[in-house]
C-alpha cells in the first residue's frame, strides 16, 4: 500500500447503537472499499460488540450498515457476505484443511469439485498449499492460522472482520502470519476490512485508519501513523502513543527520509530496501542535556529542543521539535530543569527500536 | 493419591463384581446350553435386542433435537423444561409405567382418543414396550448431547454462519459432525438402559410371550418356576452386557465429546 492507488467509491458504512447493562455502545464511521480500518481499545472498550454488529452475530438495539448502498443490518450473518477471523482459528475439527477452505464456496452454492479447486487456490495464496489434507488437529498454531484466513478469504467477502488476528500467537508464528495479513489484504480492492486489536503494532502493520475507543464511545480517529505518533488525546497516548521515524529498511535498521540512520532490529516481516518505520515507545527514549558529550552505548543519539511537557498519570511526556516523544519521572525533569525551549540529546537503544514494514503512507 | 483409598475402591469393586461371580457359581453348566438356546430364551433374546434398538432409534430422532433446542435456544422456563426432561431418570420405572397406562391405556385420555378415531390400542403390545423403553432411556442421550453441545459452544456455528451456510447447512454440516462422538456414547447408554428395562414395561406392557416379554421379564418370570432357567437368562443379559461395553468403550467412559476439542 502507499502507492497512491486508486480507492472506489464503495464505501461501508456503520452507525451502530448498542446497550448492554450499564454498557452502551455508540460508534459511526465508514470504511472504504480497498482500505483497512483498525479498530483499537483495550478490553472491554466495545471492540467485540462492534464487530458482532457487523458480522450479524450480535443484534444491537440501533444500526445502519450499509456496503456500497445495501444495507446489511437486517439480514442474518449467512446473507452479509462478511468473513471472519478471530484469535481462535476455529477450523472445523471434522474437515481436513482443503474442505474448511471449501466450506464457503460450498456454503454459497459451489458444487464439491469446483469448491475444492477454489479452495486449492486460496490454500496456494497463504502458502498453505501442502496442508491441504490435515486435520486441524494436525496444525501447528500458525498453519491453522493461515488455512483459517484463506477460508475467511475464499467466500470474497465485502467485509473481512479481523478480531486479534494475531493475540493468540507465539513470537515466532505472528510475524509470518502479520506479513501474510499484509499481503492478502494489500492484494484486493474492493473489500472493506475492519481489524480490530489492543496492539498499536498490529494497526500500523495492517491498517490505513484507526479508530480508537474507550468505553463504548470514539476518543479520536485519522490516519494510523498520524493517530499512534501524535496523538490528540491522553487516553490514546496511554494506549498507543509510540515513535515512528519513516524510511527505508537497512541491514543496520532504518534509512531515515533525513538521511539519518537509526540503529535497530528488523522486524521478521520486514524487507532491505522496502519503505518501513521504525518503531519505539517514549519510555524507551532517554533524555540527556544537550552539552553532555557522548552518552554510553546507545547507539541513537538525536539532538533537539523541547517543545511541551505533558504529565500522563505519573510520568511527564516530553515533545520534542524532532516530532519524537520521551517519558520521564516528575523529578527527572525537576533535576534537568526541562522546559519548552531547552535543547536536548534523546538517546534511544539500539535493542528497543523495531523496524516494521511500512503499512500506510 | 492417599493409599487409604484403596479399601472403599477395592468394596465398591468387590459389590460389582462378586454378584456377577455368584450367579456364575450358580449356574448349572450341564444344562446351560440347552437352557440358553430353548425357544423361550431365543424369544425373549429376539425381542430384547429388537425393542431396544428401535428405542435407541426413537431416542435419537426425538432426542437430538431435544438436546439442540434445550443448550441452543432461550426462553423463559427453559430451566424448568431441562428439569422435567430429567424425570424419566429419577422416577422409579414402575410409576412411569403406571403413568403411561393413564396416559395411552384405555381410560387414559390419548389411549380413549387413539382408541375412538384410529382403532388403535397400545397396552400390552410390542409398541407399549418401545414406548416404555424410550420414555427410560432418552434422558440418558439427551443430558450426554446436550452437555457436549454446551462444553463446545457455538463458536463454530457462528463461523460457519459468517460463511454463509444457512441454518440447516450449519446443522448438518456442523451441528452433527460435532456431536456425533457424544451421540454415540448416549445412543449406547440409552440402548443398554433399553435393555435392562423392567419396572415400566410391566406395567404398561405386561408380560406376554413373544410379544412383551423381553429379558428382563423372563428372568422374573422363570425364577418363579425354573431357577436354573433364570440364572441362564441372566447370563445372557450379562453377555449382552458386557458385548455393549466392550463396543462403547472407550467413547461411553470419557463422555465428554466436547473434552477432546477444547484440547
Amino acid at each position: 500500500m502507499g502507492d497512491g492507488r486508486e480507492k472506489s467509491h464503495v464505501t461501508l458504512h456503520v452507525e451502530v447503537e448498542l446497550v448492554r447493562g450499564s454498557f452502551e455502545l455508540e460508534v459511526e464511521f465508514d470504511v472504504a472499499a480497498g482500505s483497512v480500518l483498525a479498530i483499537l481499545g483495550p478490553n472491554g472498550s466495545g471492540k467485540s460488540s462492534l464487530l458482532g454488529s457487523l458480522s450479524g452475530l450480535l443484534r444491537p438495539h440501533r444500526a445502519t450498515i450499509s456496503f456500497g448502498g445495501r444495507p446489511l443490518h437486517d439480514l442474518p450473518p449467512h446473507d452479509r457476505a462478511v468473513g471472519l477471523l478471530s484469535q481462535d482459528p476455529l477450523l472445523f475439527p471434522h474437515l481436513s484443511a482443503v474442505d474448511n477452505v471449501a466450506f464457503a464456496p460450498r456454503s454459497k452454492g459451489a458444487g464439491r469439485a469446483r469448491a475444492r479447486e477454489i479452495a486449492h487456490r486460496w490454500l496456494a495464496e497463504v502458502d498453505a498449499a501442502q496442508l491441504a489434507d490435515r486435520k486441524p488437529a494436525q496444525l501447528s498454531g500458525g498453519q491453522a492460522q493461515r488455512v483459517a484466513i484463506a477460508r475467511a478469504l475464499a467466500g470474497e467477502p465485502d467485509l473481512l472482520l479481523l478480531d486479534e488476528p494475531l493475540a493468540a500467537l507465539d513470537v515466532d508464528a505472528a510475524p509470518a502470519i502479520r506479513g501474510l495479513l499484509r499481503r492478502v489484504l494489500a492484494a484486493n480492492d474492493t473489500r472493506a476490512t475492519v481489524l480490530v486489536t489492543h496492539d498499536p503494532l498490529d494497526a500500523l502493520a495492517l491498517a490505513d485508519q484507526v479508530l480508537v475507543l474507550s468505553a463504548g464511545r470514539v476518543v479520536e480517529r485519522g490516519p494510523t501513523r498520524e493517530v499512534l505518533s501524535a496523538p490528540r488525546t491522553a487516553f490514546t497516548a496511554r494506549i498507543a502513543g509510540l515513535n515512528l521515524i519513516t524510511g527505508t529498511a537497512v541491514d543496520e535498521g532504518l534509512r531515515a527520509e533525513d538521511g539519518r540512520l537509526i540503529a535497530g532490529m528488523p522486524a521478521r516481516d520486514a524487507a532491505l530496501g522496502e519503505p518501513a518505520v521504525a518503531v519505539f515507545a517514549p519510555s524507551a527514549v532517554a533524555v540527556y542535556p544537550a552539552d553532555d558529550g557522548h552518552p554510553g552505548s546507545p547507539r541513537n543519539t538525536i539532538g533537539t529542543v523541547v517543545t511541551a511537557l505533558e504529565p500522563y498519570g505519573s510520568v511527564v511526556r516530553l515533545r520534542t521539535e524532532a516530532g519524537l516523544t520521551a517519558d520521564l519521572t516528575p523529578a527527572a525533569v525537576a533535576d534537568l530543569r526541562l522546559e519548552p525551549g531547552t535543547p536536548v540529546q534523546l538517546s534511544i537503544k539500539a535493542t528497543t527500536v523495531t523496524v516494521h514494514p511500512a503499512a500506510a503512507p | 493419591m492417599p493409599w487409604v483409598l484403596w479399601i472403599p475402591a477395592l468394596i465398591a469393586l468387590a459389590l460389582v463384581v462378586l454378584p456377577v461371580v455368584g450367579l456364575l457359581v450358580r449356574t448349572d453348566l450341564g444344562r446351560l446350553p440347552s437352557l440358553i438356546v430353548s425357544s423361550t430364551s431365543l424369544t425373549a433374546l429376539r425381542l430384547s435386542l429388537e425393542t431396544a434398538a428401535i428405542s435407541t432409534l426413537a431416542c435419537i430422532v426425538l432426542g437430538v433435537p431435544l438436546a439442540i433446542v434445550l443448550a441452543r435456544s432461550r426462553f423463559r422456563g427453559l430451566r424448568v423444561l431441562r428439569a422435567v426432561v430429567l424425570l424419566p431418570l429419577v422416577l422409579p420405572p414402575v410409576v412411569g409405567g403406571l403413568a403411561l397406562l393413564y396416559l395411552l391405556g384405555r381410560k387414559g385420555f390419548l389411549g380413549y382418543l387413539l382408541q375412538v378415531t384410529a382403532g388403535v390400542q397400545i397396552p400390552f403390545t410390542t409398541t407399549a414396550v418401545i414406548i416404555a423403553q424410550t420414555f427410560v432411556a432418552m434422558p440418558f442421550l439427551v443430558v450426554s448431547l446436550e452437555g457436549a453441545l454446551r462444553n463446545s459452544g457455538d463458536a463454530y456455528e457462528q463461523v460457519a454462519a459468517t460463511l454463509g451456510a444457512r441454518p440447516w447447512t450449519v446443522f448438518r454440516r456442523v451441528t452433527v459432525p460435532l456431536l456425533l462422538p457424544a451421540l454415540g456414547s448416549g445412543a449406547v447408554l440409552s440402548f443398554a438402559r433399553a435393555l435392562g428395562e423392567f419396572g415400566a414395561t410391566i406395567t404398561f406392557a405386561g408380560s406376554l410371550d413373544g410379544v412383551t416379554r423381553t429379558l428382563p421379564l423372563a428372568v422374573y418370570t422363570e425364577a418363579e418356576s425354573d431357577i436354573d432357567s433364570a440364572v441362564a437368562l441372566s447370563l445372557l443379559l450379562i453377555v449382552v452386557a458386557v458385548v455393549v461395553i466392550a463396543v462403547a468403550r472407550p467413547r461411553a467412559l470419557d463422555q465428554v465429546g466436547g473434552a477432546e476439542r477444547l484440547r
